[in-house]
Order: structure tokens, then C-alpha cells, then sequence
């Protein structure tokens, strides 16, 4: 009985809720449709969509830590400025790191690593959550909405690479006989499959729009 | 002096690519977020779509000459995300404040999406592809061109079919605004790779 209280008790605090919130009821893709560019675009391998996830965790927690720092300084005139400013510097960071240990994936993401400067979520958290929050709460919630984003882009790649190429982190999972879904690999069997996915998030979590 | 430029295509072929078989929105997925969120009206998709235009172009030509006459002679690529960026908000910013003051007629139809336009990855995305595919200064201009107007090209004919669909369409609700919105850009991308095989690029 005590266990179980401490545990409630535990899931009733704030920074647990913080960061659960990102994972399942405000999740970045399936509620507000943000960050789908860079998701659609990486997801039919699955290390390109698992470099793609800690990047942009790594990004949105650091950024939203930073601009939480200084929110009572940045003037809210040039905020967005602002923001830009800070999170390209963790971009550059990343970019840097895949080019230098990781070149192979550097590559064959190209420009996308670039892109998550512009990725909806890193700017949307910094205006709806670190401009008001504690640095710590920030951070937090950073990597709660880094993480419910890597997991979709997991769940994108866990198909794609499967149907497209037959293979899973580039080894062979599927028989002889196996015929390629070519279309899962270019963008229409992308589109289809967020489609798909949003449909039954969506009904499950009976969210919908008019 | 002057940059190594290393890219043989033809200007006005890359325009054609750019709008037709390599179209940014349809092949490389950027520009999503406005599809979904703004598409539901054909007079605001052209309005959005000439904004998107106008600022793509402006700033691959701003952009261009700083990457290879200020940050190549300095060894300064590593910022280049930074400064692009910066370059972008930047000109946005003053062409909306130019707006408003000279053109107030134009603030309504066109002034309103400017700031939506600085968070687009495609303007960013224009910007990097200039650079890692070493376009001269004439390719950027048709190349960034063509892909603003294949993009608008693109949100045009989407908010025009989501016009028909909530007039006729009876659409299950879990997959009203957003899911429909994916599955109709699937089929779009589809009927572009129709144009696949009328020019090869490289």
C-alpha cells in the first residue's frame, strides 16, 4: 500500500507531468501536426531516423534550457530572432558531430540536418513552454517532446525500412522472395503511412477536428 | 576569384526540374507545415504561395553572394546555417515593414503570411541545397524560382481539391484535417512522379 502511494504521489509531480506531456497528450506530430518536414523526409532508414531523433532531443532540450536562461532578458520584440539564433547554434553542434563520427549518415541525410533549425517543435516549445517556465522545467520538457518525436519517427522508419528495402538497421529481414514496396521508400509511401498513423492515433485518442 | 562552379545543368532546365519533377514539397517533403494548417482556403493558398515566391527568390540571391564572397574567403562555412538563417528573418522582417508602409493595399492579401514564412524549411532548404550542389548565380536565380513556384503550384492545387472535399466528401473523423491532408498530398506526389521521365537532372 505505501509503494503504491509513493508511487502516485510520484506520477502527481509536476515535472513528471511536464514530461509525460510531451510523450502522449500534447505529442508534437499526432496533436499539433508540427515537425512533419524532416520526419517524412529521413524516415525510410532506420539509423537515419534514429540520428535524426537524438538530434532534434538534443536540439529542443538545450535550446529550450537556454532560452529559458534568458527569457527576462531577450526583449520579446526580436524573440524570434532570438530563438533562431540559439537554436542553430545547437544545430551546427549536431551537424558538426554526424559530419565528424557519423559520415556516412551525415550524408545520406543531407540537408535535413540543417532543416531542424526550422523544425515547427523547436521554435513552438520556446514560445509556448520556455519563454514561461523555469530553466529545469524547460529542459524537461524539451527532452519529453524530443523523445515522443524520436519514438514517432521510430515507428515511420520501423515500417518503411522493412517494406522498402527488406532490410532492418541494413541487415536482410525478409525472404528471397520478398518483393520491395519500392513506394515505401520514396515520398508518396511516406505521406500515406503519416496518414495512416495520425487516422488511428487519432481515433484512439478520439482528438478530432472539424 | 570568384567561386569553383562545379554544376553543368542548364538554367532553364533546372527551372522545369524544380517545378515539375523535382518539386520541393512533392519529392523532398519541405514545406509541410503550411499544407496542413493553411490549405483549406484557395484564396489564402495563392496568397501563400506568392508570398513564398517573392521571399524564396529574394533571399537565394541575398544569400549567395554571402556564402561564397564573405564566409568561403574566411573560412566561416561552419556558420552558415547561422547566417542564413539570420539573412532570412532579416529580410522578411524589413520586407513586411516596407510593405506596410509603401504598399498598404498589398498587407492584407500578402503582408499577413511574411511571418509565417521565416519558420518555413523551405526557404531555409533552398538555401543549402544552392550551396551543397554549387549553383552559380544565374542557376540560383532559376533554381530557387522555380521551386517557390512549384511549391505554390503545389499548395494551390491542394487547398483547391480540400474546397471540393468539405463541400462533397463524407470523411471519417479520425482522419479529418490533418490525415486527409497527408493522404491527398500522397496521391499529388504520385501524379507528379508522372513527370519523372521528362528530365533528368545529373
Amino acid at each position: 500500500m505505501p509503494k503504491k502511494q509513493l508511487k502516485r504521489s510520484f506520477k502527481q509531480t509536476k515535472w513528471f507531468k511536464v514530461f509525460s506531456a510531451g510523450l502522449w497528450q500534447d505529442h508534437p506530430t499526432f496533436c499539433m501536426a508540427l515537425g512533419i518536414c524532416s520526419m517524412l523526409a529521413i524516415t525510410n532508414r532506420v539509423d537515419n531516423a534514429i540520428a535524426m531523433g537524438l538530434g532534434v532531443t538534443f536540439c529542443i532540450a538545450f535550446s529550450s534550457l537556454f532560452v529559458s536562461i534568458f527569457r527576462n532578458i531577450i526583449p520579446s520584440r526580436v524573440r524570434m530572432l532570438a530563438y533562431m539564433v540559439i537554436i542553430s547554434t545547437f544545430v551546427i553542434c549536431i551537424d558538426r558531430f554526424l559530419k565528424a563520427y557519423f559520415p556516412p549518415i551525415s550524408e545520406s541525410m543531407g540537408p535535413y540536418v540543417g532543416l531542424i533549425i526550422t523544425n515547427c517543435i523547436l521554435m513552438g516549445r520556446a514560445e509556448a513552454f520556455a519563454m514561461k517556465n523555469r530553466p529545469w522545467m524547460s529542459f524537461l520538457d524539451g527532452v519529453g517532446c524530443g523523445l515522443g518525436y524520436s519514438f514517432m519517427l521510430l515507428l515511420m522508419a520501423l515500417v518503411r525500412e522493412p517494406l522498402g528495402f527488406g532490410t532492418l538497421l541494413g541487415f536482410k529481414v525478409t525472404p528471397d522472395s520478398w518483393v520491395k514496396w519500392s513506394v515505401m521508400t520514396i515520398a508518396p509511401g511516406a505521406f500515406f503511412l503519416l496518414g495512416i498513423y495520425l487516422w488511428i492515433f487519432r481515433t484512439l485518442a478520439k482528438k478530432t477536428e472539424v | 576569384m570568384g567561386p569553383v562552379i562545379s554544376n553543368p545543368t542548364d538554367p532553364l532546365t533546372l527551372f522545369a526540374a524544380s517545378i515539375f519533377t523535382h518539386n520541393i514539397a512533392l519529392v523532398y517533403i519541405l514545406g509541410m507545415c503550411p499544407f496542413i494548417v493553411i490549405s483549406r482556403n484557395f484564396k489564402t493558398a495563392v496568397g501563400m504561395g506568392l508570398s513564398v515566391v517573392f521571399v524564396v527568390t529574394l533571399t537565394a540571391l541575398i544569400n549567395w553572394p554571402i556564402y561564397w564572397y564573405i564566409l568561403v574567403p574566411a573560412h566561416a562555412e561552419i556558420l552558415s546555417f547561422l547566417v542564413f538563417i539570420v539573412v532570412i528573418a532579416a529580410t522578411v522582417q524589413l520586407l513586411e515593414m516596407l510593405i506596410e508602409k509603401f504598399f498598404p493595399a498589398l498587407q492584407a492579401s500578402f503582408g499577413i503570411f511574411l511571418p509565417l514564412i521565416t519558420v518555413n524549411c523551405l526557404v531555409l532548404a533552398v538555401c543549402l541545397f544552392m550551396v551543397l550542389r554549387n549553383y552559380n548565380f544565374i542557376q540560383t536565380a532559376f533554381y530557387s524560382l522555380g521551386t517557390g513556384v512549384g511549391w505554390a503550384l503545389a499548395i494551390i492545387i491542394m487547398a483547391a481539391i480540400k474546397e471540393k472535399l468539405a463541400l462533397i466528401a463524407d470523411i471519417p473523423s479520425g482522419l479529418k484535417g490533418a490525415g486527409i491532408t497527408m493522404i491527398i498530398i500522397g496521391l499529388m506526389a504520385f501524379a507528379f512522379m508522372g513527370f519523372a521521365g521528362m528530365i533528368t537532372l545529373q
